[in-house]
């Protein structure tokens, strides 16, 4: 586990949405890979490199909330906009009041959860004390590409860099074992966006997350 | 016009006086509660939603400040309206993707430089290709009110009924009663971040933000109705960074601001009855009280 970097990041509150339930949505109960990886490439990432997530701590207790909000009903039609691009003026325009779906979301309230991770060099030069450094320096000083989030972007992550060991005590300090159930651990991109999961085991606060292209990793 | 080349956060006050500032559907329209702390919510979707409104108005609807997501209420008699059609020799080689989703980057692109709201908070395109996802440069959180709220709730009364059933079934007496919720007073604080490489790539101006400054310090005087009661935009802080990726944590800057009540003992009423604190900045960051 050489270069391997450390990172606490918390919340007012998070959505990490279970794909089985995505209408109204359902948060797991804990960070997915997948979204930790989200907020790691929001402070630092090149295309030489993949963060690949290795544990996630859990320091808060698990939590629940509910939110109802107008949302639109529908995308925004290519086939309208390329109307519009033709003559010009064509509107292109939606109302909210004639799309509207009020749909509730079962968020996350007060999260932490600390990040440990490592990056592969996918190509290019091995040049990986740099992205270290890069990454470390721009986490430090909270600095980012764009504001890293949780699971939805109106839900921000606030984060610091752990150049240490985490010092948060977990709520589930004494819990030998928690099966969370099967979790998304990422979506393959190289196979046609297909999603895999892994079986998510809480072990004292701590999640061993499995590589992604290991065996008990399935699609 | 170039992008912005900053990045900033914002802490943005607003208050509510005799209103109900946000609605909860699953609450028969009460006010937004967070259950747990009785603290007041506005959310995110509720701010953007009157801020598109407000450059709807101010820019009359017109490229390249349209407005994708409208509203009926405020629809205006321009609907005549020309886009401006984007050069396609602006793409750079070497980002080609093939067939459709050179296509798919093209009305990306369009649409980032006729429309406001796409621009500044992003939108999803219906169609297979990845890229047909712009993500907006500013990034809104939920509103929510330094003290706990206590909804009250108003019956009133109507003189008049809606059908004949109803008609008849009082005998002509014709009066129907309803139900308001209104939030007496509360101060909420919203938190805002605008990321400038996000800019970059949707195109969002300085002039846009100039204009986004201007509809949150303006946004409530052009929303009033009889739900709302007396909305006002009361203090936007901005920090300003001097670099793109940013020379302070956003949670550090956030902490830097406190709405403190003078007087703990009495319900808040007015702005009055709140301090705001601002500590200084730390370096590489201004900060920049619009209102």
């Amino acid at each position: 586990m050489a270069y391997g970097i450390k990172l606490k990041v918390w919340g007012e509150y998070a959505c990490f949405t279970r794909p089985e339930m995505k209408v109204e949505r359902v948060s797991y109960d804990v960070i997915t890979p997948s979204a930790a990886r989200g907020v790691l490439e929001a402070i630092y990432w090149k295309p030489e490199i993949r963060w690949v997530i290795d544990r996630i701590h859990v320091f808060k207790p698990i939590r629940f909330d509910n939110i109802r909000r107008n949302e639109l009903g529908n995308k925004l039609s290519s086939a309208n906009v390329k109307k519009a691009m033709k003559d010009g003026k064509s509107p292109v325009e939606i109302f909210i009041e004639d799309n509207r779906q009020q749909r509730a979301a079962t968020v996350l309230r007060a999260v932490a959860y600390g990040i440990e991770a490592h990056f592969e060099i996918r190509k290019g030069e091995n040049n990986t004390a740099k992205h270290v450094e890069m990454f470390s320096r721009r986490a430090r000083r909270g600095q980012y590409f764009h504001h890293p989030y949780l699971g939805c972007r109106e839900f921000p992550a606030h984060f610091e860099l752990v150049e240490e060991d985490f010092t948060d005590k977990s709520a589930f300090e004494d819990e030998d074992e928690r099966d969370l159930g099967w979790m998304l651990h990422d979506i393959d991109f190289n196979n046609n966006m297909e999603a895999r999961f892994f079986r998510a085991v809480m072990r004292n606060g701590v999640i061993d997350v499995p590589p992604f292209g290991a065996e008990e990793v399935v699609a | 016009m170039s992008a912005i080349q900053n990045r900033y956060e914002f802490v943005y006050f607003f208050d509510i006086e005799n209103g109900n500032p946000n609605g909860d559907p699953d609450a028969g329209n009460m006010p937004r509660l967070d259950p747990e702390t009785n603290l007041g919510l506005v959310t995110d979707v509720c701010l953007k939603r009157k801020v598109r409104n407000f450059v709807e108005i101010v820019k009359e609807n017109q490229s390249p400040f349209e407005i994708y997501v409208r509203e009926k209420a405020i629809l205006n008699l321009t609907h005549e309206r020309a886009h401006q059609a984007v050069g396609a020799g602006e793409k750079e080689e070497g980002k080609k993707r093939k067939g459709k989703g050179v296509e798919v980057e093209k009305a990306r692109a369009w649409m980032c430089a006729n429309f406001y709201d796409v621009r500044t908070f992003g939108a999803v395109m219906s169609t297979g290709v990845n890229c047909g996802q712009v993500r907006g440069p500013v990034q809104f959180t939920f509103g929510r009110s330094i003290d706990p709220i206590v909804p009250l709730e108003v019956s009133i009364t109507r003189m008049a009924v809606a059908t004949e059933k109803e008609a008849e079934a009082q005998s002509g007496d014709n009066r129907t009663m309803g139900r308001k919720h209104i939030v007496p007073y509360a101060l909420y604080r919203a938190e805002g971040f605008i990321s400038p490489h996000l800019a970059a790539q949707t195109g969002f101006s300085e002039n846009d933000l100039e204009l986004f400054w201007q509809a949150l310090m303006n946004m409530f005087d052009h929303d009033h109705s009889a739900a709302r009661g007396k909305m006002a935009a009361r203090q936007l802080i901005v920090f300003k960074h001097d670099s793109a990726l940013g020379n302070a944590p956003a949670h550090k800057l956030f902490d830097l601001v406190d709405a403190k009540l003078w007087d703990n003992t009495k319900p808040p009423r007015s702005f009055k009855d709140y301090g705001i604190i601002i500590g200084s900045a730390p370096d590489g960051v201004t900060i920049e009280e619009k209102i």
